[in-house]
């Protein structure tokens, strides 16, 4: 079985991120960037999959500026076999990324795909579901326990209140929650094997997807700052102002 | 217009986040209809039919919503989206599972976690684990849209009575089956709604020492929620974790027990209206967003405060 994984080049999740000058976006000149923290997750299921002689083989997918290149190569340096790299300098949302996953799914014919459940840039939590649905793929969002059977995954969800284990029939898409896995470090003889791995380099008018806005960033601005308050002294302190001051309790 | 609002609940009763989801509806302002749908839920369709400002209740009850399925119920969503201009649900597990689904199905985008409404196209939402605050315009004609419950107030819950209109139309993808939950069984109330929060982070050092802050819980109502470091480590479960991937909060009071506050903790919490901080190390940079900070060894603090409580 194949198994398709995406990647996002987006900020390093260490960096404090800052509002550039004129509100447009946020600062990204000189910033460190790095494969999203909940893509890399994916990339190591995949590759543990394939270590378990589960999948036969891993394509990485990324889409973005040339750039997004990197990111593709450190997947490969932890074990995915090629990469496809959609190079676009346009903001690509949600729904334009699924569709153009969406054709590389009827191309590849993978029996799952290994998404991150979100990118810690935009937070938005869509593509996942939204390539399941243009497919009509079974989907598993949040996953925390990935179980992969004859014609079943088994998956188990973090959700609101506890965990729900659902058994999705093959194909699926699955995206994965930060506690599934921890990813490995890429050795250095797989970092040079890396840069010898086929990656074929496309564009979304190649898929034949047109490049869609459904939203317009009008501004970004910083969140209201909140205040530092006061040191207290002692515990009897700290409920007298909860009471007396605050009033909360 | 017409707004399709698409609630949460536990089959008995609409859960608060509906109630925020839909203050957010009437800002937009329009005919609201509030969609209840899973297995065994009618109670908490009576339950919506009494929520002022609703203009129907529509009811979807059947085995195949069961535990509502993604496929399943995001197909429903989709039967019934050509009468409405917004497609809108507060942004909780069972929604963020379905809705981008039902986004997608219609061709539009999703603006997810809308925390403001600044008119009838252009929101709000938080973007970098609440480091930045996006504007937003929607440029599609159905708006589909997720309303993060800490942004606006709970609408009244009753001073209404709308008709129940029941919806027969069964979807069932068949790809996707339960096998099984397993629910936190809790007496205290629910972090997303509970007024007072405790928290704990990797400081707790230990599972057994979580029994501190469960009495000051018991103490002042309170829930208990943790740090994702305090989850990583196994002192609780996921389902407590408070923090950008976790459950998002703003009790009246926040107490942060031995956590430092990590960017990803405070995108959790940091609209709490008050926040106390116990730490025993002064840099901590929770300390810089705490109205009362304690700089102390949780181990004696904690079940000081809670003999003075």
């Amino acid at each position: 079985m194949k198994v398709l994984v995406t990647v996002k080049r987006v900020i390093d999740y260490n960096v404090k991120v800052r509002v550039n000058a004129d509100q447009t976006d946020v600062d990204l000149k000189n910033v460190k960037m790095a494969v999203n923290p909940f893509c890399e997750i994916a990339v190591e299921q995949a590759v543990r999959l394939k270590e378990a002689g589960k999948a036969s083989e891993i394509i990485v997918v990324s889409m973005g500026p040339k750039a997004a290149q990197e990111q593709l190569r450190t997947a490969l340096a932890m074990g995915a076999d090629r990469a496809i790299h959609i190079e676009s300098d346009d903001a690509l949302e949600s729904l334009t990324v699924a569709k153009i996953l969406a054709k590389i799914v009827a191309d590849e014919a993978p029996g799952l795909v290994l998404m991150g459940k979100q990118s810690i840039d935009t937070d938005n939590n869509q593509t996942g579901q939204m390539l399941a649905a243009l497919t009509g793929l079974a989907q598993g969002t949040f996953v925390s326990g990935v179980e992969v059977g004859e014609n079943e995954v088994q998956v188990v969800r973090e959700i609101d209140g506890g965990l729900q284990t659902l058994a999705l029939k093959l194909p699926a898409v699955l995206t994965v929650d930060l506690r599934l896995n921890e990813p490995r470090y890429a050795s250095l003889p797989n970092i040079m094997k890396a840069k010898k791995k086929p990656l074929d380099v496309k564009t979304p008018a190649d898929y034949g997807v047109e490049v869609k806005a459904n939203t317009r960033l009008l501004k970004v601005t910083p969140p209201p700052e909140r205040q530092a308050g006061i040191k207290v002294a002692s515990v009897a302190e700290l409920v007298d102002k909860l009471k007396n001051e605050a009033k909360v309790i | 217009m017409a707004i399709l609002l698409i609630a949460e609940h536990d089959n008995s009763v609409l859960k608060p986040a509906t109630l925020h989801a839909l203050t957010a509806a009437q800002e937009i302002g329009g005919e609201i209809d509030l969609l209840v749908v899973g297995a065994g839920c009618a109670a908490a369709a009576d339950h919506a039919s009494k929520v002022a400002g609703i203009r129907k209740v529509l009811l979807a009850d059947h085995s195949v919503y069961d535990h509502e399925i993604a496929e399943n119920v995001a197909s429903l969503v989709v039967d019934v989206a050509h009468e409405y201009d917004y497609l809108i649900a507060p942004a909780v597990s069972n929604a963020k599972n379905f809705m981008p689904r039902v986004a997608a199905l219609l061709d539009v985008g999703q603006i997810s976690d809308v925390i403001k409404v600044e008119s009838a196209d252009t929101f709000q939402r938080p973007i970098y684990a609440g480091n930045a605050i996006a504007t937003v315009q929607s440029l599609d004609p159905v708006k589909v849209l997720t309303i993060r419950a800490t942004g606006f107030d709970a609408a009244p819950a009753d001073g209404g009575s709308a008709s129940i209109q029941i919806l027969s139309q069964l979807m069932d993808s068949g790809v996707s089956r339960l096998v099984s939950e397993e629910m936190a069984v809790s007496d205290r109330p629910e972090l997303t709604s509970a007024r007072v929060i405790i928290s704990g982070g990797r400081g707790m050092g230990d599972k057994a020492h979580f029994d501190m802050l469960d009495k000051v819980a018991d103490k002042l109502g309170a829930a208990v929620g943790a740090t994702r470091a305090a989850v990583d480590a196994g002192f609780v479960p996921n389902d407590m974790q408070i923090g950008q991937t976790g459950k998002i909060v703003a009790p009246e009071l926040y107490i942060g027990v031995g956590l430092s506050g990590a960017i990803q903790h405070l995108a959790g919490m940091k609209d709490s209206k008050v926040i106390v901080a116990i730490n025993k190390d002064e840099d901590a940079p929770i300390f810089q967003v705490a109205d009362y900070g304690l700089v102390a060894d949780l181990f004696e603090a904690v079940p000081e405060l809670e003999k003075a409580l």
